[in-house]
């Protein structure tokens, strides 16, 4: 899945109100939830109703996973098969180490091989979430190449710790760090972690910027109302837009004086700064298009 | 016979009269004769203080067939209505008409006297919980009759509705009859819906449970209308007057709608200096006020005025300066009570200043944007707010149809979808407020212009907004939720739906 993900909103597997309502939502992606949100008793259910909605709905253009449970749970190989054969556009699997990645890739090959689905289709996206994982995480990238990111778990992850996760989450600096610094060496998208007072949109709106800050590519969401300003985080501002704008005239202007650095506004300009500039305006035409498609 | 929006109805209905049918929403402007106010002059020269409820009703000289008024502002915490009825039952009168601005679930003990009798006609704004449900059974022995607020105001100020007897609940009043619903245990704020009773019903009772010393202050009825003033242990629950939606919606499908909802408003050039508006008092319509509010701090707008009953999330756009005015018929909640109290710019109207179509001026007709709500839509643009989709009474028009068919701009905000049931449909179950009047529909799923306001939807697409024909969602809606049943078409008639002209829109048929 090259499409950068801004938002991914998590629906619980178990709640056909919001099921039903996935395609409303402003987000670029959708993680239907097998996991955490379901209660062992619903286990089987919500893993038939998401089959169900799979079919059912037309959810395009947004990018649909499903968070399965743990493959070494009695749950999750099942609902890698079951989920798989109605092709959604990524599985999201949880507690993820090299093994796991691994043995998601050949029940995947599984699924496609006997459905007549493209080989490699369907999609991994890890969910680092224990400090095993956070230290493996070079060799879950190198696990398959079905992988096109990574999901930072900050509960289950400050759980493992033994560290208590605060509104600030400085605790989660070295996991963002590392695991951004990881993506963006291999081409992967980093999502950062929910934030889960969804009430506090002060809070919210911190955390996604320190997740910004630290190289995240995109950010789960809990609630459908935490979307819209995660959305507008990762849109670069009209500044940004101005910037860059500015930077590659000046640019252009030099190459045509054979010069290899500029200057803007008295700061110097060499290629670093024109690729930080195209990014953003590459970034303002992805995203806008993005939007025209959702509305 | 059919009318214009092509509702089957009857010619003639015992205890009703002659049908009018409903033939455009500004066609029947002219057929109101008003009433004189005072039909009698009396001197009262003894006081007009009683005590005793049984002994004030025999003086009153209530008899079989006679129409007794109650207003609503006391909504689910009203005692009055109940106290008068069961004296009233109690002394054997028979066959009397019920003309409530609105009855809530609280005026339950209604169905036994419904059912035995004592009551035979109801004639109401808004009719909610057993009483409905009753009614729709068929347990009434003539038809209902569902006014508009405005549409209530005009037909007891034209005299096609004699009230007998008014008992206006009055939070406070003096021996004479000067009534105040801003102090007192029972303190509702406004008396809107009081007004026309008082001013036109043949004899009016004051109910007090907060007798001051004359005269009374901040006086919303006076006391050249009153001719008794009843002193009660108790008028109201105070936590039954403020029920009701007043909070903005947390669902995000209402706060997406909402939001949408601003940008229309917005797009189509009515987010400016001096703007006017009202919302109803659902979680979603109140998200609108909101957003609106952001939109115009953002922009440093002040609009004119907002209207309608109303909540403290008008109250607070008032008092942040987005308002010059509030024009105020009803409060909903104890911040517009106590705004009303402590500021002489959040001002009372009565229904009929409101929304009376045939006075000399009412606010709706001032109105820029006005945000409704829907039980059901139809692809007509027909809004249903009286019944549920199983044809049982579960509301009325209140002021729904006089606003949309005074404001410039009438936007309806709803889920495509309802627990299960598709809220835009085919046809409506009940039509409460033609198509005619709306222009705008605003769901989660697409935005609908109604064809009539082709400006609208120039504008809109102008600003890039993406509409949907009201058809698509429709189809939408069914796709999700199967194609609903009809209804019964031929039950017996358990209500009637007038329009606030007094033409009738629709009939309610027995569940």
């Amino acid at each position: 899945m090259s499409e950068v993900l801004r938002s991914l909103l998590f629906i619980p597997g178990n709640n056909p109100g919001m099921i039903q309502n996935a395609s409303v939502f402003d987000a670029d992606g959708i993680i239907f939830d097998l996991e955490d949100a379901v209660s062992l008793e619903e286990k089987d259910a919500a893993r038939t109703l998401i089959s169900m909605a799979l079919k059912t709905f037309d959810l395009s253009p947004k990018k649909i996973m499903v968070r399965v449970n743990p493959l070494n749970s009695v749950w999750g190989p099942e609902d890698v098969l079951r989920i798989a054969s109605c092709h959604p556009d990524a599985i999201l699997l949880p507690k993820a180490d090299e093994k796991a990645i691994e043995a998601c890739g050949k029940l995947l090959d599984e699924v496609e091989k006997n459905k007549g689905f493209e080989a490699n289709s369907i999609r991994i996206f890890a969910l680092i979430e224990t400090a095993f994982g956070l230290e493996h995480a070079r060799e879950i990238v190198d696990a398959s190449s079905r992988l096109d990111g990574i999901l930072l778990g900050g509960e289950d992850y400050t759980a493992d710790m033994q560290i208590v996760r605060t509104r600030e989450g400085l605790e989660l600096s070295y996991a963002r760090a590392r695991l951004a610094n990881l993506c963006k060496a291999y081409g992967l998208q980093f999502i950062d972690t929910p934030f889960t007072d969804v009430d506090d949109f002060e809070g919210l709106t911190f955390d996604i910027q320190e997740a910004i800050r630290w190289g995240a590519t995109g950010k789960a969401a809990i609630n459908p109302r935490q979307i819209e300003r995660i959305q507008h985080a990762f849109m670069p501002t009209q500044k940004d837009i101005l910037w860059a704008k500015e930077v590659l005239e000046a640019w252009s202007e030099a190459k045509k004086q054979g010069k290899g650095v500029c200057s803007l506004h008295g700061k110097m300009i060499d290629s670093p700064v024109v690729v930080r500039a195209e990014k953003i305006l590459e970034n303002v035409m992805a995203y806008r298009q993005k939007e025209e498609a959702l509305s | 016979m059919i009318n214009s929006i092509g509702r089957v109805l009857p010619e003639y209905s015992e205890g009703y009269g002659e049908i009018r049918p409903f033939a455009g929403i500004n066609k029947n402007v002219s057929n109101s004769e008003y009433m004189n106010r005072i039909d009698t002059v009396k001197k009262h020269k003894a006081s007009k203080r009683r005590n005793n409820l049984a002994e004030l009703i025999r003086e009153l000289e209530i008899k079989d067939g006679m129409t007794l008024s109650f207003h609503h502002h006391l909504r689910n915490g009203d005692k009055v209505l109940n106290m008068v009825m069961e004296q009233v039952a109690e002394m054997g009168i028979k066959d009397l008409t019920i003309a409530a601005s609105s009855l809530f679930p609280v005026h339950a003990p209604l169905v036994g006297w419904i059912q035995k009798g004592v009551v035979t006609s109801v004639i109401a704004s808004y009719i909610s919980g057993p009483v409905a449900q009753s009614i729709s059974q068929g347990d009434l022995k003539y038809p209902a009759i569902m006014h508009t607020h405005g549409g209530r105001a005009r037909a007891i100020e034209s005299g096609e509705l004699v009230i007998d007897i008014a008992f206006l609940g009055a939070p406070t009043s003096d021996c004479c009859g000067n009534i105040n619903g801003v102090q007192g245990p029972a303190a509702c704020g406004t008396l809107g819906y009081a007004v026309s009773d008082a001013e036109y019903a043949k004899k009016v009772v004051a109910v007090t449970d907060n007798l001051v010393p004359y005269p009374a202050e901040r006086v919303a009825i006076s006391q050249e209308y009153v001719d008794y003033v009843l002193v009660v242990d108790s008028i109201g629950d105070p936590d039954g007057i403020v029920s009701g939606t007043t909070q903005i919606t947390r669902n995000p499908l209402g706060l997406k709608i909402a939001a949408q909802a601003v940008k229309v408003i917005e797009a189509s050039g009515y987010l400016k200096e001096g703007m006017s508006f009202q919302t109803g008092a659902g979680g979603t319509s109140l998200a609108v006020a909101h957003f609106l509010k952001e939109k115009m701090l953002e922009e440093g707008l002040v609009g004119s005025f907002a209207s309608g009953g109303i909540t403290g999330c008008l109250v607070d756009m008032f008092e942040q300066g987005m308002f010059r005015a509030l024009l105020d018929v009803q409060c909903f909640d104890h911040e517009a009570i106590r705004s009303f109290r402590e500021n002489s710019r959040h001002q009372a109207m009565s229904a009929s200043k409101y929304g009376n179509p045939h006075n000399k001026g009412a606010v709706v007709d001032q109105l820029d944007v006005m945000i409704l709500g829907a039980t059901e839509i139809d692809q007509d643009f027909n809004v249903n707010v009286t019944t549920g989709s199983d044809g049982c009474i579960m509301g009325g028009s209140g002021g729904h149809s006089d606003t949309a068919a005074g404001a410039k701009l009438a936007i309806v905000v709803t889920q495509l979808v309802k627990k299960r049931n598709p809220i835009v449909k085919e046809s409506v179950t009940t039509v409460t407020t033609p198509g005619e009047s709306i222009d705008v529909l605003v769901t989660e799923r697409g935005i609908a212009v109604n064809p009539r306001r082709e400006d609208v939807r120039k504008q809109l697409l102008q600003a890039g907004i993406h509409l949907v024909d009201i058809k698509r969602l429709k189809e939408m809606a069914y796709e999700l939720t199967g194609e609903p049943q009809a209804l019964d078409k031929d039950g017996r008639i358990v209500a009637f739906v007038e329009y606030r002209d007094g033409t009738l829109i629709d009939v309610v048929r027995k569940i």
